[in-house]
């Protein structure tokens, strides 16, 4: 210790210990905010984590391939072949498919609650871009074209395995087949431990005896799919659920794969018939893992096997373009002039109070306004995408106003005394000094407003965007709904099938917030660079 | 006839070239303080006339009141005439933006545009409309620069922006873009008080160069400096004028007490 630092009390064993708890405090300081950070990312790669793992799966798609013969007749029954007829033909081309399904498997084709077991491997409108492909090329008329048709949802879950568990195994081939032992059963005979096997992986309730609320064991050799009874040593009592026995070596000739579905018939959305159809189809070479181009490029439906953003894309869309084109020039106008203009007085007090409080009220109760304005003053058209941009303008207009104006306030008056300085009029120095100057503060701001905008979901509920809208808006009057009224409204499907969907939606909007913020840097990096 | 007239001509104003600015008991008031009492001067052109002062004297807000610069403060009250060439610069029919480019001003801060050396020069002249084309603002630009004694360090990096300069450098693109708009007062409020003694040296040089086309004003709170360039000098205190005469006899036999204390540092 220098004698400086004896003479002014800084040496000792009290100036020591002072000096310890200081550096202690300082670096319980970086240790408190190293650890609000590491938190906050924690949190961050958690939420986008699960959101991608739940939404993967909505990725893809299974598909069914048809083999259409697309006649006239069925293509165009009233003679008109126009290409919106053949849009409109929906039930038109669903009747080919279906006469295909029965007849690859006629077992389907029993009394109506057989064929309704079977038509539901695809749901009628899945045949609609079937439809669209018709239409846009009318000279497909009369050929056979191969089509792939979206499975239906509960049945592409089945595949990707997020609705049962399974146990599957490959076991030798059957040593015989013994068909009609007095009903429509077969028994098959398999090695020694192949049956050890099965039985082992049967967790039935009554031994060697399936009964009705166990888990199904199927037994697929090739396109033939069956359903086990009973076991007795090396028999296998079975019901065929699809494949002809008959047809030469169907069952000998290749190795057999069991699958033990541990949740029961009874307890699933898809009948033992309609997985055995599937792991036909499947080993025809029928279906097939395909990228899900339905999720972008539709519009929404009541099937999530055909359901997409798209509509709402375009919807969010038009809205956004509305609210910013609104509510960024009117809010920096409105800062401009509260900021730089106005006198200080009582009133301009109350307005700047006023615009504070609006900052924090809950957005419905801008929906409420919209509505009772907007909709019933004015008489706007309901669920329109204008509509939807007034109401989130009303609502992101402080959010920028303030922004403005503390944005203005942090521009130096020395700026605006250098231009007046020279001669330029308030407006001038304004315009041309103060306000670029504040251009990126002013752009944060209003990214911020918007982005919120682009989120909200209750203002737009109240003016009637919640619609159902099967086609995307061609403009901002026409019917529309935005990406964060669908993923609530898919949120609540009931069938477990829109869960990935919802997640794959809430990921799109985060790709859309993404873009339109990075469109925003980008913008206030140009603006800054000019300085 | 006021107060302060008589002071003026009994410490010995006379102004040595044609009045520019004659100043008829002015008075400024900050909503209801009065800030300035009834200062009467005649400012003459073509020469240096410094206003000394401690702080809050008043002096800045009276340099202020030339080019109207006190319309931009809130509460800021202006009576009295300040006539330029005839024209009471308070008069109604005057327009404040016309009567700042005919009085120009340099500020305490160097406070260049954050934009291009080129452009802070070019500024006025664009917006007053006295380039023609682009050559007549090259022109323009070249001149005022040359003229602030700054063309041969930035003519090869118009481009680049003028805050990126040193302090003393700032300060003269400053001056040079208040004489770019050919102005014929130039009003500087402290202009070397943020500046090391070198570049303090050169803005002065240039002062005394420009003294020559200007009727120019200097606030500034060193005595010396007041004493190097100016011709005139008036002593400020709480909103009242003290003493006004010519420099050299204001330093060596002031007339009046308080500005014998104030130059010898006794007070302020």
């Amino acid at each position: 210790m220098t004698e400086f630092a004896r003479s002014a009390g800084l040496a000792g064993p009290d100036a020591e210990a002072r000096l310890r708890r200081r550096y202690a405090a300082e670096r319980r300081f970086r240790f408190y905010g190293q650890a609000a950070i590491g938190a906050a990312i924690l949190f961050l790669v958690f939420l986008i984590g699960s959101i991608v793992t739940q939404a993967l799966p909505a990725f893809t798609q299974h598909k069914v391939a048809f083999d259409l013969q697309l006649d006239r007749a069925v293509v165009a029954p009233s003679g008109r072949a126009a290409p919106e007829d053949i849009r409109e033909n929906v039930a038109g081309f669903y009747r080919l498919v279906r006469e295909d399904l029965v007849e690859r498997f006629p077992e389907g084709a029993g009394d109506a609650s057989d064929r309704v077991e079977l038509y539901s491997l695809a749901t009628r409108l899945a045949v609609l871009p079937v439809a669209h492909d018709v239409a846009r090329d009318p000279s497909m008329i009369g050929q056979t074209r191969r089509f792939w048709i979206a499975l239906s949802d509960d049945l592409d879950l089945y595949l990707k395995g997020l609705v049962t568990r399974e146990n599957v195994m490959t076991l030798g081939p059957v040593i015989t087949v013994e068909v009609g032992r007095g009903d429509d059963s077969v028994v098959l005979t398999v090695a020694e431990a192949a049956a050890e096997r099965i039985r082992a992986n049967a967790p039935w309730s009554e031994p060697d005896r399936f009964l009705d609320g166990d888990p199904t064991v199927l037994i697929q050799a090739g396109d033939v799919v069956l359903k086990a009874l009973e076991l007795d040593g090396p028999e296998v009592k079975a019901e065929v659920l699809t494949g002809d026995l008959a047809a030469p070596n169907a069952l000998a000739s290749s190795p057999l794969t069991v699958r033990t579905i541990q949740t029961p018939e009874t307890d699933r959305n898809v009948t033992d018939r309609q997985i055995a159809w599937t792991l036909a189809l499947k080993s025809d070479g029928r279906i097939e893992r395909r990228l899900n181009t339905a999720l972008t490029s539709n519009a929404d439906s009541t099937y999530p096997e055909i359901a997409g953003v798209f509509a709402a894309l375009v919807g969010s869309l038009f809205t956004m373009l509305i609210t910013a084109s609104l509510a960024v020039p009117i809010g920096i106008m409105a800062a401009v002039y509260l900021e730089e203009f106005a006198p200080k007085t009582r009133m301009t007090d109350v307005i700047e109070v006023s615009i504070n409080n609006l900052a924090a009220v809950p957005s419905i109760v801008y929906g409420l306004l919209g509505a009772a304005v907007f909709l019933n003053f004015f008489g706007l058209p309901r669920s329109a995408p204008f509509v939807g941009g007034l109401v989130l303008a009303l609502m992101t207009l402080p959010t920028v106003i303030i922004a403005a104006r503390a944005a203005l306030k942090a521009v130096p008056p020395s700026i605006r005394d250098a231009a007046l300085g020279v001669g330029a009029s308030k407006t001038q120095a304004v315009f041309h000094h103060a306000l670029p100057l504040a251009a990126p503060g002013i752009m944060t701001g209003a990214i911020i407003g918007l982005a919120r905008a682009l989120g909200e979901t209750a203002p737009l509920l109240l003016i009637g965007m919640v619609a159902f809208v099967a086609e995307a808006p061609s403009g901002p009057t026409d019917e529309a709904t935005v990406l964060p009224v669908l993923i609530y409204k898919w949120s609540t499907g009931a069938e477990r099938a829109w869960e990935p969907a919802t997640a794959a939606a809430i990921i799109i909007l985060l790709i859309f917030m993404v873009f339109m913020n990075a469109v925003a840097v980008l913008l206030r990096r140009r603006f800054e660079r000019r300085w | 006839m006021s107060e302060t007239d008589e002071q003026a001509s009994t410490s010995g104003a006379p102004p040595k070239g044609p009045v520019k600015v004659d100043c008829r008991s002015v008075d400024v008031f900050y909503n209801d303080k009065q800030a300035i009492f009834d200062i009467s001067m005649v400012i003459p052109d073509q020469s240096v006339t410094a206003f000394i002062g401690p702080s809050g004297c008043g002096k800045s807000t009276y340099l202020r009141c030339i080019n109207r610069m006190n319309d931009t403060i809130e509460g800021a009250r202006v009576e009295g005439e300040i006539v330029i060439d005839g024209v009471d610069v308070n008069d109604p029919a005057v327009d404040p933006v016309l009567l700042r480019s005919r009085v120009g001003m340099v500020f305490q801060k160097p406070n260049p545009f954050p934009k291009s050396i080129y452009d802070n020069i070019a500024y006025g002249p664009r917006i007053h409309g006295l380039a023609r084309d682009r050559a007549e603002l090259d022109g323009i630009v070249e001149d005022s620069l040359t003229r602030a004694g700054l063309w041969e360090e930035v003519k090869d990096r118009l481009a680049s922006p003028g805050t990126g300069l040193s302090g003393g450098q700032q300060q003269r693109l400053c001056i040079a873009r208040a004489i770019a708009v050919n102005p014929e007062v130039i009003l500087m409020d402290e202009p070397c008080s943020a500046l090391d003694p070198i570049a303090t040296a050169r803005i002065e040089e240039l002062i005394d160069d420009l003294r020559q086309r200007f009727c120019i004003v200097i606030v500034t709170h060193s005595m010396q400096q007041a004493a190097r360039v100016s011709q005139q000098t008036a002593f400020f205190h709480l909103g009242k004028l003290i003493e006004y005469g010519d420099t050299e006899t204001m330093f060596t036999n002031p007339a009046n007490p308080k500005t014998q204390d104030y130059i010898t540092g006794r007070f302020g």
